[in-house]
């Protein structure tokens, strides 16, 4: 698979490895993780604040040093799950209903596609491949205006429908599921299971898929966060705040909360309730990954 | 999904060009496709291309189309805050894609070190970013920036040397910026590091018996041979910054320096919602999804990798 040989010049390097001892020394590992612990540290700080400020109440937030506990955890939990009589539960469900139902249709969707594109040959393959390509390169939320109005025309608008069907199609999602099914489904065993008799939907459903579990993960997954963080076109599609999604709902408290320091403790119990699960659930999920799928895709 | 489409000759099915079942398994894509990607872009195509006036009285008046050409192409890119809000994005991406692909790269390459202490927590405390939505991101940085909230004001204070308010002047872009990089590093980090972790070893082996240190390998093998992966995530990088929208929309409530149109997406919002300007809002999109388009194509080009593999 890698062709691209760039070989280092040994002549050159040579005369140094007798000089130095070969074992490439301890001092050279102290700069590498002193520089991955920097890089952890930046990344884990604002989740560290989050998690301590969300247990201030909210006169403690602006008057404490930011990173020291304060008393209100129970307070501001008590707050957050009344806010609106009871809003915070319902965006979080609606959180989980868009990105779990729409992440695991999506997955179907682009699997079956992706199946089809890899190892069927017939008339338009080409055509349909370019498209999916053009589809990953287009920016999906310059559709989300006329995705609106259209929705608006068929009276959808407004609806769970409008935000859950278009997060149904992912054009990345068929491109990844295209390159795994070419890796991981030989040949040679569907046509087994053909002479055995199978037809193509059994060769699709006892052969192919079982191969494709592991992509079939990883596009789900990349679909379930894509939808989870996506904001612009809930923010677009929803008025009713009962259906909001928890990016948007999370929004509309934080611009109330301009002026009102009891609004920005909710903002922020919300964001560090919020965070928890889907962190907890990336870190159990990130052994199934198949992410080289992305990068193994590219060598063609 | 019946299998019915069993007959004596499926076996040879592959070696013939036909529909039939690939159709079948193709039919739920191609129909979510045209739905919401063809007939919005064709919709929006059309859109760009006609004025709406609204003449009538009350809530219920009447919009009158008509054909204006190129009419809204043309206000689009002769309003200044339209093309204000590219050079504003452009400031922003040259500060945040070299910075996200720079860094994800260097902690990538140090993973691959063969003597590195405590890197699987490194990874999974660099990746956890990734979980946090980008409302959530910039609702945590803007506190962390807010210098009633910052802890970089209260150590200032200490100190005795003031406030820095870092949503102001000089320091926005880099500020607005820092969340984006906070938020990509981790996942594009991964994809370099999986693609690092795919190369056989032996390649670095005869490097490394020629006595290369690692810094030698990590530049002249690692780097050129991670290349198709290091386009990807750049040109990934590239699209999420020309459709930056909810991280300066977020950030808003908290600073004044943030116009209603400081990037192209927040006016093309404006126009279709609070101005009821849906054509010039859809050439606005046209122009952007073009304009990324091409971006797209070019890199691709000028990288000169088959990046994106021709279909086997």
């Amino acid at each position: 698979m890698s062709t691209v040989a760039t070989a280092p010049r040994p002549t050159r390097t040579r005369r140094r490895a007798v000089d130095r001892p070969r074992r490439p020394g301890r001092r050279g590992s102290v700069l590498p993780t002193v520089a991955l612990v920097l890089g952890a540290l930046y990344c884990l700080v604002p989740v560290a604040w989050v998690l301590v400020a969300s247990t201030k109440s909210s006169s403690e937030l602006f008057s404490t040093f930011t990173f020291l506990p304060g008393t209100g955890l129970v307070e501001n939990l008590q707050d957050l799950f009344a806010y609106g009589g009871g809003q915070y539960l319902r965006w979080a469900l609606n959180s989980v209903l868009f990105a779990g139902v729409g992440a695991v249709a999506c997955t179907l969707v682009s699997t079956m596609a992706g199946y089809a594109l890899a190892k069927y040959d017939f008339p338009g393959r080409q055509v349909a491949f370019y498209a999916i390509l053009g589809g990953v390169l287009l920016p999906g939320i310059t559709l989300a205006i006329p995705q609106y109005l259209l929705m608006s025309k068929v009276g959808l608008a407004g609806t769970y429908w409008s935000v859950l069907l278009p997060s149904l199609i992912s054009p990345f999602g068929i491109f990844l599921a295209r390159v795994f099914a070419g890796s991981a489904v030989p040949t040679e065993t569907m046509e087994a299971a053909r002479i055995d008799g199978a037809g193509d939907a059994r060769v699709f459903t006892s052969v192919a898929l079982p191969m494709m579990v592991p992509g079939m993960v990883t596009v789900f997954l990349l679909q379930f966060v894509g939808i989870w963080n996506n904001f612009l076109l809930p923010f677009i599609m929803l008025s009713d705040e009962s259906k909001y999604p928890l990016t948007v709902g999370l929004y509309t408290l934080l611009s109330k909360g301009s002026g009102t320091p009891a609004l920005y403790s909710l903002a922020i119990i919300g964001a560090a309730v919020a965070i928890i699960p889907l962190v907890a659930m990336m870190l159990v999920l990130q052994r199934y990954w198949r992410l080289d799928l992305i990068s193994g895709g590219l060598k063609g | 999904m019946s299998p019915a489409t069993a007959s004596p000759a499926t076996a040879y099915r592959r070696t013939r060009r036909r529909w039939g079942a690939p159709a079948l398994f193709l039919l739920p894509a191609a129909l979510l496709f045209v739905a919401f990607l063809a007939i919005p872009i064709c919709y929006a195509l059309y859109l760009s291309f006609r004025g709406m006036r609204v003449s009538g009285g009350g809530p219920f008046g009447v919009r009158e189309e008509t054909w204006v050409g190129l009419d809204n192409y043309v206000t689009a890119f002769t309003d200044p805050e339209f093309l204000a809000g590219f050079g504003r994005l452009a400031i922003y991406g040259i500060i945040a894609v070299p910075v996200t692909l720079g860094l994800a790269l260097t902690f990538a390459l140090l993973l691959d070190l063969p003597r590195v202490r405590g890197a699987r927590f490194s990874r999974t405390a660099i990746f956890v970013p990734y979980a946090v939505p980008g409302v959530v991101a910039t609702l945590l940085w803007g506190f962390l920036y807010l210098p009633s909230t910052s802890p970089g004001t209260w150590i200032l204070e200490r100190l005795g040397l003031g406030g820095l308010d870092v949503l102001h002047d000089g320091m926005l872009y880099p500020s607005v910026a820092n969340i984006a990089i906070w938020s990509g590093v981790g996942f594009n980090m991964i994809i370099l590091y999986t693609s690092l972790r795919g190369i056989p070893g032996d390649v670095y082996e005869a490097a490394r018996l020629d006595g290369a240190s690692e810094w030698d390998i990590a530049w002249r093998v690692k780097v050129p041979l991670v290349g198709p992966a290091l386009v990807l995530t750049g040109l990934f990088a590239l699209i999420g910054t020309l459709q930056v929208y909810g991280e300066p929309t977020t950030l808003r409530p908290m600073t004044s320096a943030i116009s209603q149109t400081w990037v192209p997406l927040m006016t093309i919002y404006r126009d279709a919602f609070t101005r009821d300007d849906l054509s010039l809002a859809a050439a606005s999109s046209v122009a952007l999804a073009l304009g990324t388009l091409v971006v797209s194509v070019v890199l691709l080009r000028v990288t000169q990798k088959r990046s994106f593999g021709e279909s086997s």
